[in-house]
């Protein structure tokens, strides 16, 4: 019979039709039968050094290019590795399948060898999980999965598989079709409150585009373009939307929230009308709920009926996928322009000029210095060559925020990072999957030492399949955050902050057989960069900043997003 | 305040465990939950009565909706529902209080579902203050046991069940290069 398949075989063809090109995955004693599969198989697997990362490699593939991420690993400790991974794709909505193995049926539930409860495990993990338990399931739950993971709000879906199920042979047919009636995926958004949208819109005094991670994910980015342009209205991205508009768009006036810029967080303050899009009004952009954006009316359109009124009632909620509902506004907003546009002119006029005063007060400028190498100033460097162009994959902590808010992206996708989690260790696997999915990139990593130190054993996985990627330790000596958290709010008892042992750059690089570079001067930041990006392999770079800088504005956490810390405040006596 | 939930969910492994963790994951705690088949075989109803913060209630049905297996998840606390709840009691009964007990059950409707020389089983359904007053009074007679089903509701309303219809599996998009390799 030629349609005669092993379940291991049933799953490769199954990842196939759903155009799967490369998975992120370690293996095991229960994944065996699919890895000996694989052996002839044409889809390539990349082997990670820790499960952690095949889950944090399919993320950055997945937001790379929009298409579902894959990662593999077998059961108890592997699947259990990938747990961090999985969280940080739910939080973040990033979609990726994990397939896991399990111990046989029979097995499950006896404390096997490597047996852990993955599917229960998962549960709170994951959109959705699985545990297959025959053979005849399994394509139906493989294709179920992709479908779960890529549309609605995006997300993790796992599928754990026993041994027993890869071995067992069974006749193999295509699914035809989806039936999940319990899963509703919502798109257009309701005509009645997008016209009443735009009616709002154009009645609205001080307008202000709040734009999130939903942009990104549906696509929405020329649509949002389009929109602050018809409207004229100052917009912001989120942390997670950051490139949902080109960050050189006069309109663009950087990332709100606690390490937002000045007049990001008063426009949001004091605007009478926020247009949020695809955002989840998390505490870190709203700082203190009753004080956020007091004077405005709330447009909210999102994806997830969840996340309407979660945090803050929508005045318009609009559950539709943000490009659709975005193209249907825009032409209703077309409809009622130019005479509803005109009624405000003299409002909007005013309000851009509040804008333009605000950014010009406190803008966000860089620190630069010519004695010591300012971690802004690397940004500054890095998005010198970057051009607006470059995938960036960020690690977690104050470099992160120094990214967001100095290196900019023409276009969505180019920046990857660990938004709703946090999750330190995610930066270098990201670049991982970011690199394979678009080999012709220039993808940075830029790192902490702290996250770096995490991360340290995929330098192998980088070196053994000669990723190009640029990895940027911006390096402190300090869990930095943490310590600026401690000087600022706990009195500068430092505790346990300090990473006073850090392998030398160009030792380390070269124990994996690639070049490195240990940068302690401003005056080498720019060559030590441009010397990276000419190598036609990887490259480390260990750049040395001043330690203590601290990232601002800060909004201290609990406080209202205008009353920021603008400046370092006087230095403090460090205790004995 | 005691929420009332009534949920339409499919019987698939790991369905109760998702609703519940929505709660749990809060920090809520269950009051009663049953869950038992429909007409149809392959579709559960469930009737969860928890206490909910009253600003997250709507959440937490959103959430709830939100599950894969889950069809519809309704709010009925405030809504047209009948409520009821059974209740099955052991009652210790000597000679002398045998009548007194059963006239005391039939004053609340509750059929006795056996009999011994040491006592009765009674079975008594109503709503649960009823219920609650009928334990309170059969606690004089002595030892009593009780089990109670937790609260089953139906809404008074009719509702549209909003189902998503079957997506037809696009092509496959196969990798040819790929392919090519094999
Ligand atoms: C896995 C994990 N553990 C702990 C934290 C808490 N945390 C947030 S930022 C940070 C410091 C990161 O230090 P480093 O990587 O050196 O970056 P820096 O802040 O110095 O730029 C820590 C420990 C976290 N976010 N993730
Ligand atoms: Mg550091």
């Amino acid at each position: 019979m030629p349609n005669l398949m092993s379940g291991s075989q049933m799953l490769l063809e199954c990842l196939m039709r759903e155009g799967v090109e490369c998975v992120f995955g370690y293996p095991g004693g229960v994944m065996l039968p699919l890895y000996d599969e694989m052996y002839e198989h044409p889809l390539r697997h990349v082997l990670v050094r820790h499960e952690e990362n095949a889950a944090f490699a399919a993320s950055g593939y997945a937001m790379a290019t929009g298409k579902v991420g894959v990662c593999m690993a077998t059961s108890g400790p592997g699947a259990t590795n990938l747990v961090t991974g999985l969280v940080n794709a739910l939080m973040d909505s990033i979609p990726i399948v994990a397939i896991t193995g399990q111990v046989s049926t029979k097995l499950i539930g006896s404390d096997a060898f490597q047996e852990a409860d993955t599917f229960g495990i998962t549960r709170a993990c994951t959109k959705h999980n699985y545990l297959v338990k025959s053979i005849s399931d399994l394509p139906r739950i493989v294709h179920e999965a992709f479908y779960l993971a890529s549309t609605g709000r995006r997300g993790p879906v796992l599928i754990d598989l026993p041994k027993d199920v890869l071995q067992a042979q069974a006749h193999y047919s295509p699914v035809s079709a989806i039936h999940l009636p319990g899963y509703k995926v919502y798109t257009d958004g309701h005509a009645g409150q997008i016209r009443r949208a735009a009616q709002m819109i154009w009645e609205a005094e001080r307008p202000f585009v709040y734009a999130g991670g939903g942009i990104i994910a549906s696509g929405a980015h020329d649509e949002l373009r389009r929109l602050v342009e018809l409207v004229d209205a100052p917009a912001v991205c989120t942390l997670m939307g950051l490139g949902g508009l080109p960050s050189s768009h006069p309109n663009f006036i950087s990332m709100p929230g606690m390490h937002g810029s000045y007049a990001a967080n008063m426009g949001m303050t004091n605007s009478d009308l926020l247009i949020a899009l695809g955002v989840r009004f998390d505490d870190r952009v709203t700082g203190r709920l009753a004080a956020f954006a007091p004077h405005a009316k709330v447009i909210h359109v999102d994806i997830d009926p969840a996340e309407i009124s979660k945090n803050r009632a929508a005045d318009l909620p609009i559950v539709g996928d943000a490009k659709r509902v975005l193209q249907r506004l825009i032409k209703a907003l077309e409809e009622l322009a130019p005479e509803a546009a005109s009624k405000k002119a003299e409002a909007r006029r005013a309000w851009w000029q509040q804008i333009r005063a605000w950014q010009a007060e406190h803008p966000l400028v860089p620190e630069v210095s010519s004695t010591e190498i300012k971690p802004q100033h690397v940004m500054v460097e890095i998005d010198r060559i970057s051009g607006g162009e470059a995938i960036i994959c960020a690690d977690v902590g104050q470099h992160q925020m120094w990214a967001a808010q100095f290196i900019r992206f023409n276009r969505p996708r180019l920046w990857i990072n660990s938004g709703g989690l946090g999750s330190m260790g995610f930066g270098l696997p990201a670049a991982i999957g970011a690199q394979f999915a678009c080999p012709d990139k220039l993808v940075f990593a830029v790192i902490g030492d702290g996250g770096f130190q995490m991360s340290i054993p995929e330098l192998a996985t980088i070196a053994s399949n000669g990723l190009p990627v640029k990895i940027v330790v911006v390096n402190n000596g300090y869990l930095g955050m943490v310590r600026q958290w401690q000087q600022l709010f706990y009195n500068n008892r430092l505790c346990a902050v300090t990473l006073d042992c850090f392998p030398k750059a160009e030792s380390l690089a070269a124990a994996y057989g690639f070049p490195g570079r240990t940068v302690d001067s401003p005056a080498d930041l720019r060559p030590a960069l441009e010397q990276a990006v000419s190598e036609p392999g990887p490259f480390l770079l260990d750049i040395k900043v001043s330690p203590e800088e601290n990232v601002y504005p800060m909004v201290p956490a609990g406080g209202a997003i205008h009353e920021m810390i603008l400046r370092p405040p006087q230095p403090v006596s460090v205790p004995k | 305040m005691l929420q009332t939930i009534s949920l339409l969910v499919e019987n698939k492994p790991g369905a109760l465990m998702r609703i519940t963790g929505v709660l749990s994951a809060r920090g809520y705690n269950i009051d009663s939950l049953t869950v038992a088949r429909t007409l149809d075989p392959g579709l559960s109803r469930m009737t969860i009565v928890v206490d909910v913060d009253p600003q997250l209630r709507q959440q937490v049905i959103k959430q709830m909706n939100k599950l894969v297996n889950v069809l519809q998840a309704i709010d009925l606390t405030d809504q047209p529902a009948v409520a009821r709840e059974m209740l099955l009691m052991r009652v210790r009964a000597p000679m002398e209080s045998r009548t007194a007990i059963l006239k005391e059950a039939e004053i609340f409707g509750a059929r006795v579902v056996d009999s011994s020389i040491d006592g009765f089983a009674l079975e008594l359904t109503g709503e649960a203050e009823k219920l609650e007053e009928f334990i309170d009074i059969m606690r004089a007679y002595g030892d009593i046991d009780v089990t109670r089903s937790g609260m089953v509701a139906v809404s008074l309303e009719p509702r549209k069940l909003r189902l998503s219809p079957p997506v037809p599996k696009a092509d496959p998009v196969l990798q040819d290069p790929m392919r090519k390799g094999a």
